[in-house]
C-alpha cells in the first residue's frame, strides 16, 4: 500500500513538472501574471511530492518490505537500521529517486530564496528546471521504477553490497548528487537569460551563488568518495582515474571554470557567450556522468545490450538537452552585445587562461574516459586507458594553472601592470624556490617533479598570505575575498599532499606470522596475532598489529577481513593510524598457512599489506578548505543586492 | 595594439596551447593504452611482445595455487588457457570460476606475469571484457575440450 502511495506521488510529481515546465514560460511570453505566479508553488509542490515518494521507499526499507523488488535486492533484515536507510540509494533505481528529489530541492530553494529577483526571471528559471524534471522523472517512471512489486514477496533480502555498508556511503552519494543536479540551476539561469535575451551583469550575479553552492557539494562529494575509496577499498590509493571517478571530475572541472568566468561576466560584462556555454557544458557533463555510470555504459558499450531501454533513454535525454540548448544559444548569441574590452595583461586575460586550461584538461580527461568506448563502437578492438595516460596529460596541463593562480588575484581588471605584480610577488617567489630545493631534501630525496610540486604549492600559499595581508591594510575585505583566498590555499595544501604521497609513499606486501615485524622508514609493524570476531551480519578475522616508532610502542591497529553472512563476499577493512604528516596503513590479505585438514589456518601466517603515506590527509584537507572558501563566497551579502533599494548605503559599501 | 590584432594574438595563443595539449594527449594515449587480448588470441600468437596488455576471462576452477606471496592460476575463455603468475595480495572478489581481468606481460616461457589483477565491486559482476572473451570463444565453436567449472 505504502509503495503504491510512493508510486502515485511520483506520477503526481511528473504531472506537476509538466505544469511547471510549460505554463510559466507561456505566461511570461503572453504576460499572464497568474501563470507566471504558478512557477513557485509548482516547484514547491514538486519537491513535496518527491519527498513523499522518497519517504515511502525509505519506509519500505526500514520495515523490510521485501515485496518491493528493489528493497529485496538491496537490503536484508540483518542490516543495521542506518544502512537500511542508506540502502535506499544503494542501487540504480533508488539513486535516481534521490537524484530527482535533490533536483526538486534545488528548485524549491530557488523558489524560496529569490524574492529579490524579477518574477519573470524566476518563472523562466523554474520552468527550465521543470522541463529538466520532466525528463528525469519520466526516466525513473518508465525505466527504473523503484516501487515495482515482486509477487510472491521474497522471504529475505539479498543484502546491500558490503562495500557500501560504511558511513562513507551514507554521505558520499547524496553530496555528489547535490553537486550534479546543482549545476542544473546554473544551467537554468543561463537558459532563462538566453530566452529573455538579457545576458547581463545581473544575470551573472544571480547565478553566481547557485553555481558556487553546487560546486561546494561537488567538491565535498568527490573528496568523500576519494577518502572512502582510500580507507574502505583497501587499495590505499586516493584516485584511480576510474571512469566512474572521471564522470564526477569532469563537471567539477567545468564548474570551476564556470565560477571564474561568471566573475568576469559579473564584474566586466565580458565572456558572456562563453559563460553560457560553460553552464550548458557543466550540466550536460553532469547528466552524461551520472547516467553513463548508472547505465553501465562506461565500462562497456555492451551494457546497452544488457539494458537497452535505459541506455537509449539516456542518449535521447542528453541529445535533447544539449541539442536544444545549443540551438537556443546559436539563435540568441549573435544578439548579445560584446563586453568591456581589456588589455593583454589584465585580470580578464588571467581568468581567460584559467578557463582555457580547465577546458583543455576537461577535454583530455573526457577523451581518455570515452576513448575505449569510441574504439569499441568502431569495432577496432577493446582496450583500456590506464592512469599513466591521465597523469601524463593532466599534470602538465595543470602546472601553468597553478603558476597563474598566484597572479590572477592581484591583477587589475582591464589593464594590469606586470612590474607592479612582480614586485608584490617577489618574496613569494623566493620562498617558493627555497621550498622547491629544501622540502624534497628534508623528505629524503630530490626529484624534479617533486620539487616543482613543492615550489608551486608554496608559491600559491605564500601569494595567498601576502595578498591577504596587503588587502587587510585597506580594511576588512568582504567574505567572498576570504573565500577566494581560502579556496586557493586549499589548492596549495592539496598539491602538497598529492606531491608528497606520490613521491614518498611506500607499499609492502609481506608474509607475516604472529611475532613477525616489517619496517618502513622509522616505523615498525609487528603482527601480534589474528583472532575471530562476529559482527551484526558478518564474521571477521581481526588482526592485532603493534605499531612502533623508532622501536617504541606507538599504537595498536586492528585490520579486519570480513565475511558477510548473506553473501559470499569477503571484505577488507584496513586499519589506519592517521597523523598530520603521515598515515600508516595496514590491511590483511589472506591466510597463507593451512591446517592439518587442508583448510586455511586463520591463526597462522597472513599476507599483509602495509603502507606509509606521507601527507595523504592534506589531499582531503585541501578539498575541505576549497569547499569552505566556496561557502564564504556564497554568503557574501553582495549577492543579495536586491536589498539595495531598501538600504543602498550599506550595500554600496560592501560592493566597493 | 589594435583590438583586432589583440584578438588575433589571443586566438593564435589559444590554438598553439591546444596543439601542444593535443600533442601531449596523443603521445600519452599511444604509450598508455593496454589492448584486450583473449586467451584464444594469445594461443594464436597474436599477443603483443614486450608491451603490457590485458587478458579477460575466467579463473579456471582448481587452478589457484599459492606459494607464499606468489599466486599461480589459469585464466581461460573456455577454449584456450593462459597460465598467470602474480605476486602480492589479490582483490577481495578474486575467486575460482569467476571473471577476472589481468594486466601484464608475457615472459619467454609463455607465462603471463601480471602486474595487476582486477575483479569488480560486486560478486555477481562479470567484467564485460571477460564475458566478451568467453562469448567470442564459444561462438567460434571451439568451446569443447576444456573444463572450466560452473559459469557464473
Amino acid at each position: 500500500m505504502i509503495a503504491e502511495l510512493g508510486h502515485f506521488a511520483l506520477i503526481l510529481a511528473f504531472l506537476v513538472a509538466l505544469t511547471q515546465g510549460t505554463l510559466p514560460l507561456i505566461g511570461v511570453h503572453r504576460k499572464h501574471a497568474q501563470w507566471i505566479a504558478m512557477a513557485r508553488p509548482a516547484a514547491q509542490a514538486q519537491f513535496l511530492l518527491l519527498a513523499i515518494a522518497f519517504g515511502c521507499l525509505a519506509n519500505a526499507f526500514i520495515n523490510n518490505d521485501f515485496s518491493v523488488s528493489y528493497v529485496a535486492n538491496h537490503s536484508n533484515t540483518h542490516l543495521p537500521t542506518m544502512y537500511r536507510f542508506a540502502a535506499v540509494w544503494g542501487g540504480h533505481e533508488g539513486s535516481l529517486l534521490l537524484w530527482i528529489l535533490m533536483a526538486a530541492g534545488w528548485g524549491m530553494a530557488v523558489a524560496s530564496f529569490s524574492r529579490q529577483l524579477p518574477d519573470e526571471m524566476v518563472a523562466r528559471v523554474l520552468a527550465v528546471l521543470g522541463l529538466v524534471a520532466i525528463g528525469l522523472i519520466a526516466f525513473v517512471l518508465l525505466t527504473s521504477n523503484p516501487f515495482e512489486r515482486m509477487i510472491p514477496a521474497a522471504e529475505e533480502g539479498r543484502d546491500l553490497n558490503p562495500l557500501l555498508q560504511d558511513p562513507g556511503l551514507v554521505f558520499h552519494p547524496p553530496m555528489l548528487y547535490m553537486g550534479y543536479v546543482g549545476f542544473s540551476v546554473a544551467f537554468a539561469f543561463a537558459i532563462a537569460a538566453l530566452l529573455a535575451g538579457r545576458l547581463d551583469a545581473a544575470w551573472a550575479r544571480w547565478s553566481r551563488p547557485w553555481t558556487t553552492a553546487a560546486w561546494i557539494f561537488m567538491t565535498l562529494g568527490i573528496a568523500l568518495g576519494s577518502w572512502w575509496a582510500y580507507y574502505e577499498l583497501g587499495w590505499g590509493g586516493w584516485w584511480f582515474w576510474d571512469p566512474v571517478e572521471n564522470a564526477s571530475f569532469l563537471p567539477w572541472l567545468v564548474g570551476t571554470a564556470l565560477i571564474h568566468s561568471l566573475a568576469v561576466t559579473e564584474k566586466r560584462g565580458a565572456f558572456k557567450n562563453w559563460t553560457v556555454l560553460l553552464a550548458i557544458a557543466a550540466f550536460s557533463l553532469s547528466l552524461l556522468g551520472t547516467f553513463l555510470v548508472r547505465s553501465g555504459v562506461l565500462t562497456s558499450v555492451h551494457a546497452f545490450a544488457a539494458d537497452p531501454s535505459r541506455g537509449v533513454f539516456i542518449l535521447i535525454l542528453l541529445a535533447i538537452v544539449v541539442g536544444s540548448s545549443l540551438a537556443l544559444f546559436a539563435w540568441r548569441a549573435p544578439s548579445v552585445a560584446a563586453g568591456g574590452s581589456f588589455a593583454m595583461i589584465s585580470r580578464e586575460t588571467f581568468l581567460l587562461m584559467n578557463n582555457v586550461i580547465l577546458v583543455v584538461a576537461t577535454g583530455s580527461v573526457l577523451l581518455g574516459t570515452l576513448y575505449p568506448l569510441i574504439i569499441d563502437a568502431l569495432g577496432a578492438g577493446k582496450l583500456s586507458v590506464g592512469p599513466p595516460y591521465f597523469n601524463a596529460v593532466f599534470v602538465p596541463v595543470m602546472i601553468p594553472l597553478l603558476f597563474l593562480m598566484a597572479l590572477g588575484p592581484i591583477a587589475r581588471w582591464k589593464e594590469a601592470n606586470l612590474r607592479e605584480m612582480a614586485a608584490r610577488l617577489r618574496v613569494a617567489a623566493i620562498l617558493a624556490v627555497l621550498a622547491g630545493i629544501a622540502l624534497p631534501l628534508l623528505m629524503g630525496s630530490w626529484h624534479f617533479m617533486t620539487a616543482l610540486g613543492c615550489l608551486l604549492a608554496v608559491w600559491i600559499a605564500a601569494a595567498v598570505v601576502f595578498q591577504t595581508r596587503d588587502r587587510l591594510r585597506t580594511g576588512n575585505p568582504p567574505p567572498s575575498y576570504w573565500g577566494m583566498q581560502l579556496a586557493h590555499m586549499g589548492i596549495a595544501i592539496f598539491v602538497i599532499g598529492v606531491t608528497m604521497v606520490g613521491t614518498y609513499e611506500e607499499e609492502k606486501d609481506v608474509r607475516m606470522a604472529p611475532g613477525d615485524t616489517v619496517a618502513i622508514g622509522n616505523y615498525t609493524f609487528r603482527l601480534i596475532g589474528v583472532s575471530e570476531k562476529s559482527g551484526p551480519n558478518y564474521l571477521a578475522s581481526v588482526g592485532e598489529v603493534e605499531l612502533l616508532y623508532k622501536g617504541k610502542h606507538e599504537k595498536l591497529l586492528h585490520p579486519e577481513k570480513r565475511q558477510y553472512l548473506s553473501s559470499t563476499m569477503p571484505m577488507t577493512e584496513a586499519a589506519i593510524d592517521t597523523g598530520l604528516t603521515r598515515d600508516l596503513y595496514v590491511s590483511l590479505g589472506e591466510p597463507l598457512d593451512k591446517t592439518a585438514d587442508g583448510k586455511p589456518d586463520f591463526t597462522g601466517a597472513w599476507a599483509v599489506r602495509v603502507y606509509y603515506k606521507p601527507f595523504v590527509d592534506w589531499i582531503w584537507g585541501g578539498c575541505l578548505l576549497m569547499a569552505l572558501g566556496g561557502l564564504l563566497a556564497v554568503i557574501d551579502r553582495r549577492y543579495r543586492i536586491g536589498r539595495v533599494a531598501k538600504a543602498p548605503s550599506s550595500a554600496m559599501k560592501v560592493a566597493a | 595594439m589594435k583590438p583586432r590584432h589583440k584578438r588575433a594574438a589571443l586566438i593564435v595563443g589559444a590554438l598553439i596551447s591546444i596543439c601542444v595539449a593535443a600533442m601531449f594527449v596523443l603521445r600519452a594515449l599511444d604509450s598508455n593504452i593496454a589492448l584486450y587480448i583473449t586467451p584464444t588470441e594469445v594461443a594464436a600468437g597474436k599477443a603483443p611482445v614486450d608491451k603490457a596488455f590485458r587478458i579477460g576471462g575466467m579463473v579456471k576452477m582448481g587452478s589457484v595455487e599459492r606459494k607464499e606471496l606468489t599466486v599461480h592460476f589459469i585464466i581461460t575463455d573456455t577454449a584456450k588457457e593462459v597460465p598467470v603468475a602474480y605476486t602480492g595480495i589479490l582483490p577481495d572478489l578474486f575467486n575460482e570460476g569467476k571473471g577476472a581481468v589481468v594486466q601484464g606481460k608475457m615472459d619467454a616461457k609463455g607465462l603471463f606475469v601480471a602486474s595487476e589483477v582486477l575483479a569488480k565491486h560486486d560478486e555477481n559482476y562479470m567484467p564485460p571484457e571477460a564475458q566478451h572473451a568467453i562469448d567470442k570463444a564459444q561462438s567460434a565453436g571451439t568451446g569443447a575440450g576444456t573444463e572450466t567449472g560452473a559459469k557464473p
